[in-house]
């Protein structure tokens, strides 16, 4: 059994806070620059300059890329052999959440409960979702997620007989209904199968792959591809002012479903894309 | 970053009518932040025959909730949030003056119409450049709503402030001009 102490993880939280708030992901500036290449639209390519340069400074003056740093989502991928020493994983990730989130000058952007609305006022808790794994690695991926795409995201259950094509329609369609409000050029995260839920814990763990990066299944990432394509063929463009770089990448997750059903899931991150992940 | 029109709060409806849809703007002046929070009091003060923070007359509101500032700049982070949130607020606003808002995303058709009726222009920032738009503020100040953190009413002093001007007074929308004129049909039979 390979022991971890609770400080250890409080103290590598709050550091992947402040990273994923000031450095966007390397896959992620490289998309931008390849979408800014590709980009027609004058207005496009000047959003996306734009959106480099802030990359830039907000990397350069350890600031926030983005005012809405969001909800801190956490992937835990725990081994069967570790142990956290000194304290319950979650008090200790929210530890260190509240941390980074002072530390880093970030936004405290949680409220207690959608109906009285009163700030926690230091971001927690945290989104934890815990992945039990064989052996003792233990890694954790943060997810920063604006709530402004996140508003836009959807669920639908379809039939078999729908299928892949009605798929397909539902991650452009809800894309197209976003438009400029989910804050393009945006990534994709698409989760299919499962009961409800799953779907939509696929979408959002989907967001976490580095940009660009294709589904290892060759039938999902041709179906990525065709996403890709036809969400780019809207029009939207980056800020949603009219161009041909609507999305950067489309990442869809599979997982075993019911012989009844075809649950797609469809969760969106805006151009301030930021993952940041880190091993103990 | 690009030449822009500069233009400087408060701003009238005479001068608002030059600007169209697709033009890039700098502005400077006074501007007020406020988003969800600060909205839903402004309409109870309305409601309750209360004064607003601030007479709206030829203002520009920016809907914002900054991160927090480091010592020695007068504000944090700043880009736009989503306004069609503040759709249901907006034309008490405007109403009773407000000539300019700043923010990200398509308005609703109600808050078009009473734009165009009272003479207010809507004018998108970019949300990812949050960090290149708070080196513009050179002063903020908390105004009213203190509480509310982030979403509390700052009164800001911009200078070249860079937005695009979404919605102008002849009826243009940057969003759907856009989306036409991008838009390319890669599959037959792909309705609506």
């Amino acid at each position: 059994m390979r022991e971890i102490p609770g400080e250890k993880v409080v103290e590598v939280v709050r550091d992947l806070c402040i990273e994923a708030n000031t450095e966007l992901p390397e896959s992620h500036l490289a998309a931008m620059r390849r979408a800014l290449e590709d980009e027609e639209s004058p207005h496009g390519r000047e959003v996306l300059e734009r959106l480099l340069q802030n990359a830039e400074v907000s990397k350069e003056r350890c600031i926030a890329f983005c005012q809405d740093t969001g909800y801190a989502v956490f992937f835990v991928e725990m081994g069967s052999e570790v142990r956290i020493e000194g304290g319950e994983i979650g008090e200790l990730i929210n530890e260190g959440v509240r941390r980074g989130y002072d530390e880093g000058y970030l936004r405290k952007s949680i409220v207690k409960s959608p109906v009285d609305r009163v700030n926690t006022g230091d971001n927690t808790p945290a989104i934890v979702y815990y992945e039990p794994v064989a052996g003792d690695g233990f890694k954790l991926t943060m997810l920063v997620k604006g709530a402004g795409c996140d508003n836009m995201s959807a669920l639908k259950m379809l039939t078999p007989a729908e299928g892949v094509e009605e798929m397909k329609k539902f991650v452009v369609e809800t894309v197209e209904k976003a438009g400029p409000n989910a804050s393009p050029p945006v990534t994709v995260g698409v989760g299919i199968g499962g009961p409800f839920e799953k779907a939509a814990m696929l979408a959002k763990k989907a967001l976490t792959r580095p940009s660009g990066e294709p589904s290892p299944d060759p039938e999902l990432a041709g179906i990525e591809r065709e996403i890709l394509d036809e969400i780019n063929a809207t029009g939207i463009g980056p800020a949603g002012y009219g161009g041909t770089q609507t999305a950067l990448s489309v990442h869809v997750e599979s997982f075993p479903t019911h012989i009844a059903a075809f649950p797609v899931a469809v969760n969106l991150d805006c151009h301030s894309h930021r993952v940041a992940a880190t091993e103990l | 970053m690009a030449d822009g029109i500069r233009i400087e709060a408060p701003l009238t409806k005479e001068g608002n009518k030059s600007l169209k849809t697709g033009d890039v703007v700098l502005l400077s002046g006074v501007v007020y932040t406020a988003r969800d929070a600060a909205h839903a009091r402004m309409k109870e003060a309305i409601r309750d025959g209360g004064d607003l923070p601030f007479d709206p007359e030829g203002q520009i509101i920016y809907f914002t909730g900054p991160a927090p500032a480091r010592p020695g700049h007068p504000i944090g982070p700043a880009g736009p949030t989503t306004a069609s949130r503040m759709d249901p607020y907006s034309p008490l606003l405007i109403e009773r003056g407000l000539k300019g808002m700043v923010g990200k995303g398509v308005r609703s058709q109600e808050v078009r119409d009473s734009m165009l009726e009272h003479g207010c222009v809507y004018f998108g920032a970019v949300e990812g450049t949050a960090a290149l738009l708070a080196d513009r503020v050179k002063e903020a100040e908390v105004i009213a709503y203190e509480d509310l953190g982030a979403e509390a009413i700052r009164r800001l002093v911009v200078e070249d402030f860079p937005v695009i001007v979404v919605n102008d007074l002849h009826g243009g929308d940057l969003y759907t001009e856009g989306r036409e004129r991008w838009r390319r049909k890669i599959r037959t039979g792909e309705g609506s």
